[in-house]
């Protein structure tokens, strides 16, 4: 799923300072599994602006409406009738949806309220790991299943680098070493012949690298 | 090894033979010229070819490449390092056929610190292509006289292919092969990681020479005198891959006060006479960090004057 963080609630107020009215809209997506996009999230967001406001002594009025996805116009649709009401929508989904917001309500202020981290999923409760850089072309059956351009500081195809320690990334200590793990499961698992290559430099054109990507179905699409 | 593959002095004193004695040299942190130029005449004559770093610890310094020409004008013969960090494969091929055009012909590859150690941590990194990779590339420019995408050069950049080793980063048991695989991806000669755990090293440069590495490549041991207790337990507790002993940190202390720089050399100049009969190891890289001025007094007590001409 797409990891977010919520965004500072200064920086939020700070985006909303002129407005009295606004609609806060969560999405059921991915967000919501990650509890930090979904209709409760929505409702202690519009709690915390709402106090925040009054204390300032501008008090601001807030609608909340959580829809199936912001990232399918088919949901962003659902809103339509509403948000002529608002001075200004807060999008509480991941990048997508303030995008696809704006998009079909070129009129409106769209504020993002989270900021978008990673492709990842759940290590446990309340805790979220990046796993996927979506490049493009999936290599992680190189590397017994651990992607290293996704989980290696410096994406080597070739590694792990001289900072590795104690299993640990040089840049933080909070960071594992994905290398370090890929070399102990081969070595483990009696596939070290597999690393005894050079692997080639990375064709990255069909990553971020290439410019903005659109994926088509041919079969399906309209 | 029978033809030159680049010509540099240290290839010519390796390939001769002579156990080569190199040296590492930081751009200033700024266009300070004439600093520069001090601290390339102290190295001037004491050691083979001299390492400019690039961009170390991700602290932005005058580039590599300039220096490096900087050096060469000085008569000192450079080892131009490359960090995959700062520069996609465009950039570093062009600035490969720009420090060839130059004159430089050895050149060290590396992956380079991670931006978020150094004075720019905002900065977007790049690592288009890793640091095995980047040999592989320099060779291939070298060998085949093309680039990347093998297109044709036009008058191919000869280099002498160095790079990296550290026996005392993780996953331990895997960093001969690491080692091996900067061999088979090009490298001519390896320069090690300062090296202060004796015992580990030796292990590793047993298995390297079982597998026959130093057949294949020239490995120079890492050497860096240290200047002070408190600077042994800075790389001992902060440098990434660093591994100091506990008994060496001990030895420095129980110096008497005001010789504990000349305890930090007496261990080197021990390590030195030992790499010196150790099999495999074909020279020692000498990392004496904004220590250039004591570079020839090392080199001279460590035996290592004249340098041979070739």
């Amino acid at each position: 799923m797409i990891i977010a963080d919520r965004k500072p609630i200064n920086e939020i107020l700070y985006m909303i300072k002129d407005c009295k009215k606004i609609l806060i809209v969560g999405c059921k997506g991915c967000v919501t599994v990650c509890n930090v996009g979904g209709a409760k999230e929505v409702g202690i967001l519009a709690s915390i602006l709402k106090i925040a406001r009054k204390k300032e002594g501008s008090p601001i009025e807030i609608d909340e409406k959580t829809i199936e996805r912001q990232c399918d116009n088919e949901y962003v649709e659902t809103i339509k009738d509403i948000v002529n009401n608002y001075d200004a929508i807060l999008s509480m989904a991941c990048g997508v949806g303030p995008q696809f917001l704006s998009e079909m309500y070129p009129e409106k202020r769209i504020y993002p309220a989270l900021n978008t981290t990673s492709i990842g999923g759940a290590l446990r409760h309340g805790v979220w790991s990046e796993r996927c850089a979506g490049c493009g072309n999936c290599v992680v059956h190189y590397f017994d299943g651990m992607c290293p351009i996704a989980r290696c500081s410096k994406s080597l195809l070739n590694g792990p680098c001289g900072g590795s320690s104690n299993g640990k990334c040089e840049v933080s200590k909070d960071i594992d070493c994905i290398w370090d793990k890929i070399v102990r499961k081969k070595m483990q698992e009696g596939r070290l012949d597999d690393l005894l290559v050079v692997r080639e430099a990375k064709d990255w054109s069909t990553a971020r690298d290439g410019g903005p990507r659109t994926s088509i179905r041919e079969d399906i699409a309209e | 090894m029978n033809e030159l593959k680049s010509g540099s002095n240290l290839e010519k004193v390796l390939k001769a033979g002579h156990f080569a004695f190199t040296g590492e040299c930081g751009p200033p942190k700024g266009a300070n010229v004439e600093h520069l130029k001090e601290k390339i005449a102290h190295l001037k004559g004491v050691v083979d070819s001299v390492n400019i770093t690039d961009n170390q610890t991700a602290v932005v310094r005058m580039s590599s490449w300039a220096a490096s020409t900087i050096m060469l004008q000085e008569g000192v013969e450079p080892n131009f390092q490359m960090v995959c960090r700062d520069r996609n494969r465009l950039a570093m091929m062009s600035d490969i056929l720009g420090v060839y055009s130059m004159g430089i012909r050895n050149m060290l590859c590396l992956s380079g610190d991670h931006q978020s150690f150094g004075n720019h941590p905002q900065s977007k990194n790049v690592y288009d292509i890793d640091s095995i990779q980047l040999i592989a590339l320099v060779k291939k420019m070298r060998d085949e006289g093309k680039f990347m995408n093998d297109e044709e050069i036009d008058t191919p950049p000869k280099m002498f292919i160095g790079a990296a080793a550290n026996p005392f980063a993780d996953p331990a048991e895997y960093r001969v092969y690491r080692m091996a695989n900067k061999i088979r991806a090009g490298a001519d000669f390896i320069q090690t990681q300062c090296i202060y755990n004796m015992e580990k090293f030796r292990l590793f440069m047993k298995k390297a020479v079982d597998m026959g590495l130093h057949e294949k490549c020239y490995i120079l041991a890492g050497v860096t005198p240290m200047k002070s207790v408190g600077m042994a337990r800075y790389m001992a507790s902060s440098v990434p891959g660093m591994d100091v002993p506990e008994s060496l940190i001990k030895r420095l202390q129980g110096a008497e006060k005001g010789k504990v720089a000349e305890e930090g050399i007496k261990f080197a100049l021990e390590q030195i006479e030992e790499f010196r009969e150790m099999e495999g190891v074909a020279g020692v890289h000498l990392m004496a960090i904004e220590w250039e001025h004591r570079v020839p007094e090392i080199a001279e007590r460590a035996k290592m004057l004249p340098r041979p001409k070739i």
